[in-house]
């Protein structure tokens, strides 16, 4: 089993590499002259000629790679085009703003729409079923500026409870910081949940399918200790990549939220960079969310061979 | 509680049980089971015997309904019981041996932890005593190492092994009644004698009343005193095991009784002399990744004859027919057709060779495209080898149907709505359109029921008689090779042990494998499995 | 009533209601539309009246004008997007499922590659070096989707080239084109045909939210995103100008997910849980 797991290991490691050359390549090389597509058509070729050279674009492109690749290596993400900051410094305090967000929003999406979901298997067809297969079909249709609006219109503007903007600073409290994002992660959780939701039912009914639960009901075992020893230990591993799978989800819902809220994340940044065609920050971001997002899956994917009995227990 | 033999059981009246589609599965169907008898029930797929089996422990399956009829155990009107007291009767009173053990066992538990697991939920004995009594059972079913055999996973067994852990989970909790749903049937038959014996002396020893389920009645007819005959969820005939086998008095049964008697008998196939070889494979041999699936064999098949290939599941039967085909490509030897070697890949033959060996195989529902009609399907292989007009097409249809025995308006129809047998004729007649001279059959009969698969039989020989085709039937049936092979290889382990014409195999001297083969094989009458077993010890 | 010979249940008649009804207008937006697209008609988020059905936006033009003009952009963007999706998406599954080992490996793992960057974010890179023309916009997300479109057409032929018709036509001698067309093509329809639903729903969030950061669809031109970016700020004033096209986008998707709801439902089975215990 440990060979299957650093096997894996090496394949996310792989994975991440492949990621950061495709990432380098669709800015980098795709565009062609990516210092004309900024300065527009009327740049004289004097000043392209310059603003080339300041952008390192008169070098081949394994050699700008290779630097970039090796400077990310050491945490070095490159210096911002438009307002010439350094990247690192700016993105590692929205970096933790964005995890704290997203880690706000799994502590409670993750656990109640695994049960919701559990419970909704389980009672098949029932009404609790039908209940929150057409909850979670209408949340999972909806997008999500729709559900931030909704919920600042209500819970910000006719009752004052919550605030409208996430503008936090560095030297907020924790309480003050969980009140004031408050609006942005629950409309993350309610994103989330509904995709976890029926994911989480459909692996378990898949699950309750399996002719040993028939066996099992067979056995005379209550529906508890049916649902309990024999579907849930099978059904671990396809909810653990369901979790995975919806906080990689997460990630990328963050960057709306954040610009709906106004939150001081890494997804604003991005979007920030796009607008101002900012390449080295747009890649800087582009591969953060990638890191983390293959950082997920690896771990996923990870935790379901260690459930899995064929790969614990080898012939 | 009293032990008095004759007391009745376990007893079903006017049983009905429907599909929520309205369909009736078991249609009024009453039986009784008196302690320490065995009732077989037997019938073809789709005659409601694993819907009654399964209606007695009051459970139905998802889809369907009980929705008429009494379920008494020892008296007791289990039917009306709340959905407490039925679970606390399943087990206890009343135990399920389902026929895929593979399937049947929970993956993520030892095995141990699932045959406890019924008498310590029940509340009936400790964890100790529970342990006690599965090695008990685990001895007395035979199982190697019995006193570690359940710290193993589902996985790590074989499936004779499983299905006899399956046993002694049923025998767990001591219970009255046994329902024994094909138990044997996913096994080889070198594994279903063994099994078969140890339920049968289960069932003795414990003076078990069981239902044993099957579709052959030769095995039935080793453990019932009494059987009963379904057909369309219908009780067709009861009797005691004997009448049942000598004399039916049902026409359905007598059929199905005379069917299967033909298999014991060798068919007089007169070894005609042959005509040179059409397909040969000379010292072929194929591996898929390391596994050698076959081994330098060499066989060949002639126009006119009929070469069966025998062999257990795994045996490599099935790859030589990839072999030879060209689906897997060989490392050794080579494939020749009339003399003339063929390239070893599929994709470097040339129509003509493609178009002189056909291939039917086992499941006639997934050799034919859902979405295509039966007259494309049938009709590709005429366009496509011949370059016929469509006129010309539609009239070779028609003609083939004829041929196969089917209704000519069959070629503007879709082959989901046909039966199996009725499938299974598509696939010859697309074989037949192609006019070969080899079709290999890939166990063409075993996916169908008993009296299907004998007319499917009855087809290709007449077939033979008159087009002249020369067939390769791969098959684990020695019923079917003694009935139509005039040459017989049987295969063990990717070789070909024994050869030759089917009279010299299945006369002595034997190899000792074909000897235990045939000697495996259910034979139609009551004291065949105690006799086999009396021999061998 | 039946269509394609089952019978659609309540929720999917209404989800069917829905998707024509969209479909009309957009299709028709001349015609009903009150106001034109882009002209200043009152003033800045005027209340709901008999002028203005749904009062006006930012600027002053009006919002139910607008948001029928906008069915059209969001919708149409969303619909080619997905179409193209499933061309590209469908012929490159199929190619890898049939055309053997080789193809398969390379096409599987450049998907396997694009898959690990969160398709938002792979959107944004791009439209941060091409800018977002509509063509681009189109080009893009299509190319992106397909990679998911990839990954089912895949599984769905690789279980239909083992079944023994596939090996058949193989036996035959037919070539790949014929096998990928006639055999493998009308049995993946029905499983692709509810995931083209799905795909599109996800487009066409999709397509909203990227209008909505200003990276999507771009002014003039009307669309639903874009709609809720321009009025956002009337929500801290307690106006619900955001919520109408956020409500149209929302119905759409809602629409579209009954009816393929309806679909998967047909094919599907009841499990073991719901045995008659």
């Amino acid at each position: 089993m440990l060979k299957t797991i650093a096997i894996r290991i090496v394949l996310g490691i792989i994975t991440l590499w492949a990621v950061s050359v495709l990432i380098f390549a669709a800015t980098e090389v795709l565009p062609g002259d990516v210092a004309s597509a900024i300065l527009g058509q009327g740049a004289t070729p004097e000043t392209l000629a310059v603003f080339r050279h300041e952008l390192g674009l008169d070098r081949p492109a394994y050699v700008r790679y290779l630097e970039w690749f090796f400077n990310a290596l050491h945490g070095d993400l490159g210096i911002a085009m438009t307002n010439k900051r350094v990247i690192v410094e700016v993105i590692t305090p929205r970096f933790m703003n964005t995890l704290f967000l997203a880690g706000y929003a799994a502590l409670i999406a993750v656990p109640t729409s695994v049960v919701l979901g559990i419970i909704a298997a389980i009672n098949e067809g029932k009404f609790i079923d039908r209940f929150v297969n057409i909850l979670s079909l209408m949340t999972i249709s909806v997008p999500e500026f729709f559900i931030a609006y909704v919920l600042i219109l209500y819970l910000a503007v006719q009752f004052e409870i919550f605030p409208s903007l996430s503008t936090v600073f560095p030297e907020m409290g924790f309480a003050e910081k969980i009140y004031t994002t408050a609006l942005p992660a629950f409309t993350l959780t309610m994103l989330v949940m509904a995709h976890m939701l029926r994911m989480t039912r459909t692996s378990v009914l898949s699950i309750m399918s399996q002719p040993y639960i028939e066996m099992a009901f067979l056995k005379g075992l209550t529906r508890s200790q049916v649902i309990v020893r024999h579907a849930l230990p099978n059904a671990a591993a396809p909810i653990i990549s369901v979790i995975a799978l919806n906080l990689a989800y997460l990630i990328v819902g963050v960057v709306v939220i954040e610009v709906v809220f106004v939150y001081p994340g890494v997804g604003q940044f991005m979007v920030d960079g796009v607008t101002k065609r900012d390449l080295p920050v747009v890649q800087a971001c582009g591969l953060i969310f990638a890191g983390a997002f293959v950082g997920l899956n690896t771990v996923a994917d990870v935790l379901a061979i260690m459930v899995n009995p064929r790969l614990r227990h080898p012939r | 509680m009293t032990r008095d033999m004759n007391e009745t059981i376990l007893k079903l009246t006017d049983l009905r049980v429907e599909a929520l589609s309205g369909a009736v599965l078991v249609d009024n169907v009453s039986l009784e089971l008196k302690r320490g008898e065995v009732m077989g029930l037997i019938g073809e797929s789709g005659a409601g015997k694993s819907t009654i089996g399964l209606a007695s422990m009051v459970y139905a399956r998802a889809g369907c309904r009980i929705t008429g009829g009494k379920i008494e155990i020892q008296g007791e009107d289990v039917r009306v019981l709340d959905a407490e007291g039925r679970r606390e009767r399943r087990g206890q009173r009343i135990a399920y041996i389902a026929q895929s053990a593979a399937a049947s066992f929970n993956p993520a538990h030892r095995l141990m932890d699932q045959v406890t697991e019924m008498p310590i939920s029940h509340g009936l004995m400790t964890e100790a005593e529970a342990q006690a009594w599965a090695l008990e059972l685990f001895r007395a079913l035979d199982l190697p190492n019995p006193d570690t055999f359940g710290n193993r996973y589902p996985h790590q067994v074989s499936g004779g092994q499983l299905q006899r852990a399956m046993a002694a989970m049923a025998m767990s909790c001591r219970p009255d009644i046994l329902v024994l749903d094909e138990p044997t049937t996913a096994l080889d038959v070198t594994t279903q004698i063994e099994v078969l014996a140890l339920l049968k002396k289960l069932i003795r020893d414990y003076n078990m009343a069981a239902l044993y389920i099957s579709h052959d009645l030769a095995v039935v007819a080793q453990v019932a005193d009494r059987v009963m005959v379904l057909r369309h969820g219908k009780m067709v005939e009861l009797g005691e095991t004997g009448q049942i086998l000598l004399e039916p008095h049902m026409d359905y049964t007598k059929a199905l009784v005379a069917e299967r008697k033909a298999a014991d008998k060798l068919a007089m196939i007169a070894t005609t002399t042959r005509e040179k070889p059409v397909l040969e494979g000379v010292d072929v041999t194929g591996i898929y990744g390391t596994f050698k699936a076959v081994k330098h064999v060499s066989i060949s098949v002639a126009r006119g004859e009929t070469v069966a290939v025998v062999g257990e599941s795994g045996s490599g039967k099935s790859s030589l027919a990839r072999l030879l085909v060209g689906l897997l490509p060989c490392v050794t030897g080579e494939v020749k057709l009339h003399g003339e070697v063929l390239p070893p890949s599929l994709k470097d033959r040339n129509r003509d060779t493609l178009r002189k060996v056909q291939l039917i195989y086992q499941q006639p529902d997934v050799a034919l495209n859902p979405r295509q009609t039966i007259g494309e399907i049938i009709g590709r292989p005429v366009e496509f080898y011949f370059n016929r007009s469509p006129s010309e097409v539609k009239a070779r249809v028609a003609e083939l149907l004829r041929l196969v025995g089917l209704p000519e308006d069959y070629a503007g129809r879709l082959s989901t709505a046909l039966s199996g047998g009725q499938k299974q004729r598509i696939c010859i007649a697309r074989a037949l359109a192609a006019e070969p001279d080899i079709i290999i059959c890939d166990e063409p009969t075993s996916a169908l029921d008993q009296l299907v698969a004998d007319e499917i039989l009855k087809l290709l020989k007449q077939l033979q008689d008159t087009l002249g085709v020369g067939y390769l039937f791969i098959t684990h049936d020695l019923g079917i090779v003694r009935r139509i092979a005039h040459r017989t290889a049987v295969m063990l382990q990717g070789e070909i042990i024994a050869q030759g014409p089917t009279a010299d195999i299945f006369a002595p001297p034997f190899h000792p494998y074909t000897e235990k083969l045939l000697s495996s094989v259910p034979e139609m009458r009551t004291d065949w499995l105690d006799e086999v077993l009396a021999k061998r010890a | 009533m039946k269509l394609f010979g089952y019978k659609p249940t309540s929720t999917a008649w209404l989800g069917l209601a829905i998707i024509t009804l969209f479909i009309l207008v957009a299709v028709f937006a001349d015609v009903i539309a009150p106001y034109s697209e882009s002209e200043s008609v009152g003033q800045t988020w005027d209340d709901p009246s008999w002028d203005f059905l749904l009062g006006t936006d930012n600027i002053g033009r009006d919002m139910l004008s607008r948001l029928i003009f906008g069915a059209r952009m969001t919708i149409g963007v969303a619909l080619v997007t997905t179409v193209l999706s499933f061309l590209i998406g469908t012929t490159a599954g199929f190619l890898a499922a049939v055309g053997g080992t080789a193809i398969d490996q390379i096409l599987s793992r450049i998907v396997d590659v694009m898959l690990s960057i969160p398709l938002l974010i792979f959107a944004l890179i791009i439209l941060s070096v091409f800018g977002s023309s509509i063509m681009t916009l189109i080009l893009t997300l299509a190319v992106l989707d397909s990679t998911r479109v990839f990954r089912l057409a895949r599984a769905v032929a690789t279980n239909l080239v083992v079944m023994e018709y596939v090996e058949a036509a193989k036996l035959r001698g037919e070539g790949l084109w014929w096998i990928m067309r006639r055999e493998i093509l009308p049995n993946a329809l029905p499983p692709m045909i509810s995931e083209f639903g799905l795909r599109f729903c996800f487009n066409f969030l999709f397509v909203a939210s990227l209008s909505f950061l200003g990276l999507g669809i771009q002014p003039p031109y009307a669309d639903w995103g874009g709609m809720v970016r321009d009025n956002g700020k009337a929500i801290s004033f307690g106006l619900p100008a955001p919520l109408w096209p956020a409500l149209a986008i929302a119905m759409m998707t809602v629409g579209v997910n009954l009816v393929v709801d309806w679909i998967l439902s047909i094919n599907s089975r009841p499990s073991g849980a719901s045995a008659e215990m």
